[in-house]
């Protein structure tokens, strides 16, 4: 019998994408026998940090873990705190809170589309290269940012790690007249992020499916963004408070990440597919206007084609900001008082690129005892891994160098935040 | 005149501190803005300038305080000491992103201010501080408000 042949397929930095991460693949006799996804961004201390902390620090120091989206972190831990404390927030707080995560929608997915995913699909080596032969593309892409950045700097104080966000509500609520202010922008917006969807609507895509579960929020008559019941496109419906029933976390030794599974151990899917799989009929009329126009049908489950979703769920941030402003009264006090209890909090909110769930313990002063955050990438760590070996499957035949283009971008497709996967290594000491 | 950095990173902070005390010599000759790398916001904030002067932390392995000066007007900052980073785009990433779009104005510097500590904190080294000092007066200089004091 004659030697295998074998192959191996490595990228030592994996270029745009937030974080640092490789990627490595085997194939012996031509089949994958071994893919993996390394994240080694040296470990994170956050969880351990939170311990001692008040409950009130938690969005701030949380929103630190990640720049492209920390109203993630804050929205989620403070769900996670007012869930516990019994807090009801009054409507003008609701809008101001998913307005704030609008322009970071805006802003996480003007930057992944237009600087990191599109030149894979145009054939660039990155944006600047891009930038060169279609710079009005690039144009629209930073118009889109900035606007992203004027929603956050208006209510959040800053277009990086807003600082006017709290437990209970905000330090200052915007006047009328400085939201006022944004529906102009937002018009402009709104019509560039039409435009595209047309755009990468028209880029080639192989046809794949991705075959795992769909995990996203639900709520109600909205496209979930900050709150929601956790669901599923194969009849999970829980409350976040039953998460760690459902969805536990292992740990892989070649990775600072851990890797989320289903309770049964099953692979599952949050992020923009999952989103759009689960309530596409909730988004705004021109959001599904603009989809069905380029023909995006429901669900998709190409992962190449997130790019297009993304760019669906671009139109439709700006879409609500707009509404959520028309319907924006300043409230009477910026935020709701808060008193703590002893007990366990859980929040869970769409990030961006998916699930962001917070879990924390408190004692009766308000001090956290413990702390817990599953950040979407590790969530969707072991769907990108199934992905990238049925991908490698599908394009053995290509040159190395080829080959590998094809995985980064299959990476990229889920717009991986690898800097909000990184955790601790639980380290084990055996003694003789 | 731009400070880029992040403030919570030690010496990575050089680059905004440099632009506090540029801020407090100028009395409002000169326009300063503090900010964190973001392409649209570094790109927004030298629109309608016709020079920018940027200074920023780096990690080249020089000796630490050492402050380099680049002139990035004609050509790409040297990728020893703007590395391009993993994190999406770096400074030298956004300047020819500006200069692809013609958004990048007429004369660009960058100084660079070799830092030691890029760990969690607030604080300055003491190489990094010196480092800060210089380049403060090299800003001034390059902006023509050397008098100031």
């Amino acid at each position: 019998m004659s030697a295998p042949t074998r192959r191996t397929i490595k990228t030592d930095y994996l270029a745009r994408v937030e974080g640092e991460g490789a990627m490595s693949v085997r194939l012996v006799d031509g089949r994958v026998d071994e893919v993996e996804l390394r994240i080694f961004e040296p470990p994170r201390f956050f969880e351990a940090l939170l311990r001692g902390r008040s409950f009130l620090e938690a969005p701030d120091i949380t929103s630190r873990i990640c720049g492209i989206c920390p109203v993630a972190y804050q929205m989620s831990s403070i769900n996670a705190m007012e869930d516990l404390c019994g807090v009801e927030v009054s409507e003008p707080i609701r809008i101001l809170r998913r307005l704030l995560y609008c322009g970071e929608w805006i802003e996480s997915h003007a930057l992944h589309v237009y600087m990191l995913h599109a030149p894979d699909f145009l054939g660039y080596s990155g944006a600047v290269e891009m930038a060169r032969e279609h710079p009005d593309a690039v144009q629209r892409g930073l118009a889109l940012k900035k606007t992203g950045n004027e929603l956050m700097i208006v209510i959040g104080g800053r277009e990086i790690h807003p600082v006017n966000v709290k437990v209970g509500g905000f330090y200052r609520a915007p006047t009328r007249r400085e939201l006022l202010e944004l529906v102009e922008p937002l018009e402009r917006a709104r019509e560039a992020a039409v435009e595209t969807v047309r755009w990468t609507a028209g880029f080639e895509f192989p046809e794949r499916a991705v075959e795992c579960e769909l995990v996203a929020l639900a709520d109600g008559d909205a496209y979930a963004i900050e709150q929601g019941r956790v669901v599923s496109d194969r009849g999970l419906g829980i409350s976040v408070h039953d998460y760690g029933d459902h969805f536990y976390e292992e740990h892989v030794a070649r990775s600072n990440a851990l890797h989320s599974r289903r309770a049964d151990g099953s692979t599952y899917l949050c992020g923009p597919l999952a989103r759009y799989a689960l309530s596409a009929d909730r988004l705004s009329p021109l959001s599904r206007e603009v989809a069905a126009e380029v023909g995006l049908e429901v669900p998709c489950r190409d992962a190449f084609r997130s790019i297009v979703v993304r760019s669906v769920e671009l139109v439709y941030a700006c879409d609500e900001a707009l509404r959520l402003i028309a319907d924006y009264e300043e409230p009477d006090a910026p935020a709701a008082e808060v008193e703590p209890r002893a007990g366990v909090g859980h929040g869970v909110t769409e990030a961006p690129r998916g699930l962001l769930y917070h879990r924390y313990e408190l004692d009766g002063d308000g001090t956290i005892l413990d702390a817990k955050i599953v950040p979407p990438t590790a969530q969707n760590q072991l769907a990108i891994e199934e992905d990238l070996r049925q991908v490698v499957d599908r394009y053995n035949d290509l040159s190395d160098d080829d080959l590998r283009h094809v995985c980064e971008q299959a990476i990229r497709n889920y717009d991986p935040c690898i800097s909000c996967a990184t955790h601790f290594l639980d380290l084990e000491i055996e003694r003789a | 005149m731009i400070g880029v950095g992040n403030a919570y990173r030690g010496d990575d902070a050089a680059g905004r501190e440099v632009a506090k005390r540029v801020q407090s010599r100028v009395h409002g000759e000169l326009d300063v803005v503090v900010c964190e790398l973001e392409p649209s916001r570094l790109i927004d904030a030298w629109e309608g300038a016709e020079t920018a002067v940027l200074v920023d932390a780096v990690s080249s392995g020089a000796e630490p305080s050492t402050v380099h000066r680049f002139d990035a007007t004609n050509e790409p900052l040297p990728s020893r000491e703007f590395r391009s980073s993993t994190h999406a785009l770096g400074i030298g990433e956004t300047i020819e992103l500006a200069r692809a779009i013609g958004r990048l104005p007429e004369r660009v510097v960058v100084f660079g201010i070799e830092g030691e500590v890029f760990g969690s904190g607030t604080a300055l080294s003491a190489h990094a501080e010196a480092g800060v000092e210089r380049a403060v007066e090299l800003v001034l200089e390059e902006a023509g408000c050397t008098s100031r004091r």
